[in-house]
């Protein structure tokens, strides 16, 4: 429902009509007229006006139709009022959603046991959710745009493969040593760039990721360069290998051994790590550092006049952040069992950070729901062959208009009043007594 | 020198020059607070004021001269930890953290300097005592505040570090001239209940001359005259310059 259709259908069609024009200026050469060369090199060429009038067409309606529902569900210019009942029942599933996400989470393994391939999809879908929080503590939380987040993936992924290769150290070692490896990389992109904001930041950052993998690449002696490492071990359940043999998990528990065990261990093992991840900010978010993160996505220079330091606050969240991608690498890595250069190109980079965007800077569900539909969304167009990115960018416009600040755009407070009045009256109650 | 000048000053500048690259702001500025006074700096656009301001706090840097603070040193000092000597800032402009609630705001302002709970709960109290309009705003974005609003949470958000000396930064600006004398109104207030003591820059000399108990006028980077309050309200040059000619309060 809405109060008022202020612009009107003169602004709709006059809108539509340029954009038409638009159409029909872009489209009449290249769709208009159709050129190729003739039997013996002559230019020959004709004209194929009826695909260009349905062209343009198509854009006239369409953009009537996007302009239609800007106006019903777009953030400007209309006041929606929305009853109650609407509003309560939105909130009440708004909070179902993460509990009822979760459950479900825990149960894939168990509803899909036969089927390899949605394992593997929700390894994957898990493991970007696992990189989305971990850069939206950077990126969301505070606000130091970072287009070099595979660099600490990366890190992460070479610090595992390497240190079990060649020193034979097991996953459980490894994957606490992976986090502090790339958090000290994270430190160490950290200083140079303490004094950049904005866009001269994002420049570093993306230099840094191609840096890494630079390195990776050419580093032959100890990374292997193009040819990466192979043979990286299997994680273990603490000790006890997935393996068909006398000591594998299977045997020791009585079972048939199937190759499934592995795959719903890796699943349960990025469930906790990204649980892990989640957990974590969400506790760092309601203590001083986590406070002090947002404020200086705010404004930095209003923090130094409260006191608050701001070169170990930028520091801690780049570490942070770059921890949770060294420990999504060592997983990658030993999911893999090989890897090379060639995973850890810019694209990743940007994937991530269109994850952190679209699900709403700084909202932990957010992010999730657009590691899914980022994800999750792509294999389910893989039907659509060459389209797929098309349908996929359509799909990203989309939601820039209609929630320019992402899936889950508004941010959950971390004080909160009740609490602080209780406790005053408490003291209050002490001061007189 | 015009005014008696306190025997404790618990901020002292002496000789303070800074600059932007080669463009000198303050060409040797002497200046002092005593515990307990309010002080007011008025001056025209761009003589200084924030600069004096902002170089106690340790950005820009003073290239000469001495800052000190309860008989300290405080002249090299990093920004983040002058602030937890207890010196709080209003900046100018307000500088809220517009995404973040007005609670959010609040707790910032006594985060760095290891505010207990309890210190936190008081800290509120006061506040909500002086500026009842925040506690209704409590979960608000920052925001989403009206300017006057916003000025109390940048005033609330520094006094939740308990500070001995509040500087506040033109506190008045862009504000109707009953929401400004609200905040004076409050900054009398604290002065007078909590001793905090108060250096106040301002355009609107009218109101911070009437509010302050001594005044200092900053032309081009140089302190020009300094005396009481009510003094310098006599002063013709100061009514020609910034009562008569200049912007009414």
């Amino acid at each position: 429902m809405q109060t008022s259709r202020a612009p009107g259908v003169a602004f709709i069609f006059k809108k539509a009509l340029i954009s038409a024009l638009v159409a029909l200026v872009l489209f009449s050469l290249m769709i208009g007229v159709r050129t190729e060369a003739g039997s013996d090199g002559q230019l020959t060429y004709w004209t194929r006006f009826g695909d260009l009038a349905m062209m343009v067409a198509t854009v006239f309606g369409g953009s009537i139709i996007v302009e239609l529902l800007r106006q019903w569900w777009g953030p400007v210019g209309t006041v929606r009022v929305v009853p109650a009942q609407v509003t309560s029942a939105l909130s009440l599933a708004g909070r179902l959603v993460a509990p009822v996400l979760l459950i479900f989470t825990f149960l894939v393994p168990v509803i899909f046991y036969n089927e390899r391939y949605i394992l593997d999809l929700g390894i994957l879908v898990l493991t970007y959710v696992m990189l989305g929080w971990g850069l939206n503590v950077v990126v969301g939380l505070a606000g130091l745009l970072d287009l070099g987040y595979v660099a600490f993936y990366a890190v992460g992924a070479y610090s595992y493969a390497l240190l079990a290769t060649n020193f034979g150290l097991s996953f459980w070692i490894c994957l606490p040593l992976a986090g502090i490896l790339a958090a000290f990389w994270g430190v160490l992109l950290g200083f140079p760039v303490l004094r950049l904001r904005g866009d001269y930041l994002a420049i570093v950052t993306l230099a840094f990721g191609e840096i890494i993998r630079l390195v990776l690449l050419n580093w032959q002696s100890v990374t292997g360069g193009p040819n990466g490492v192979s043979g990286i071990p299997r994680p273990t359940m603490f000790g006890i290998p997935l393996s068909p043999g006398d000591d594998g998990l299977a045997a020791k528990l009585g079972i048939e051994f199937s190759p499934t065990h592995r795959i719903v261990f890796l699943f349960y093992l990025i469930l906790a790590l990204a649980l892990l991840t989640n957990w974590v900010t969400i506790r760092l978010r309601r203590l001083p550092i986590g406070r002090a993160w947002e404020a200086l996505r705010e404004d930095e220079v209003a923090c130094r006049a409260l006191g608050i330091n701001t070169t170990t606050t930028k520091l801690t969240a780049f570490a942070t952040g770059a921890m949770f991608g060294g420990l999504a690498g060592a997983f990658f890595a030993t999911r893999q069992g090989f890897i090379s250069p060639e995973s850890f190109t810019f694209h990743e980079s940007a994937l991530v950070l269109a994850i952190v965007v679209l699900g709403g800077m700084g909202s932990q569900l957010g992010v999730a729901l657009a590691a899914l539909a980022m994800i999750g969304g792509f294999e389910l167009f893989r039907g659509l062959d060459q389209y797929r990115m098309l349908v996929f960018g359509m799909a990203m416009v989309l939601l820039m208009i209609w929630r320019p600040r992402g899936l889950i755009g508004h941010r959950a407070p971390t004080v909160f009043l009740e609490r602080n009045q209780a406790i005053s009256s408490d003291l209050v109650k002490e001061g007189h007594g | 020198m015009t005014a008696s000048s306190p025997t404790t000053p618990l901020l002292a500048i002496r000789g303070l020059r800074a600059a932007y690259g080669k463009i000198e702001a303050l060409k040797g500025v002497d200046l002092e607070v005593g515990a307990g006074e309010i002080v007011a700096l008025i001056g025209a656009n761009g003589a200084g004021k924030s600069t004096l301001m902002m170089t106690v706090f340790g950005r820009p840097r003073a290239r000469a001269g001495k800052i000190e603070y309860d008989g300290q040193d405080i002249t090299g000092v990093p920004t983040h930890e002058i602030a937890r000597l207890r010196i709080a800032q209003s900046p100018e402009g307000r500088r809220i953290f517009p995404r973040m609630s007005v609670a959010e705001n609040l707790q910032m302002g006594a985060d760095a300097t290891d505010s207990s709970e309890a210190d936190r709960a008081s800290g509120l109290e006061r506040i909500f005592n002086l500026f009842p309009r925040l506690k209704e705003r409590m979960t608000q974005r920052g925001g989403t505040l009206s300017g006057g609003e916003q000025q109390m949470l940048a005033i609330g958000r520094a006094l939740m570090s308990r500070p001995r000396l509040l500087m506040l930064d033109e506190p008045s600006l862009g504000l109707a001239p009953l929401i400004a004398r609200q905040i004076f109104d409050a900054i009398r207030t604290l002065n007078r209940q909590d001793g905090l003591t108060v250096l106040i820059v301002e355009q609107n000399a009218n109101h911070a001359l009437k509010l302050a108990h001594r005044g200092y006028v900053m032309v081009n980077g140089l302190i020009t005259l300094s005396g009481t309050g009510s003094e310098l309200l006599q002063r013709p040059e100061i009514r020609a310059a910034y009562l008569e000619g200049g912007r009414r309060g």
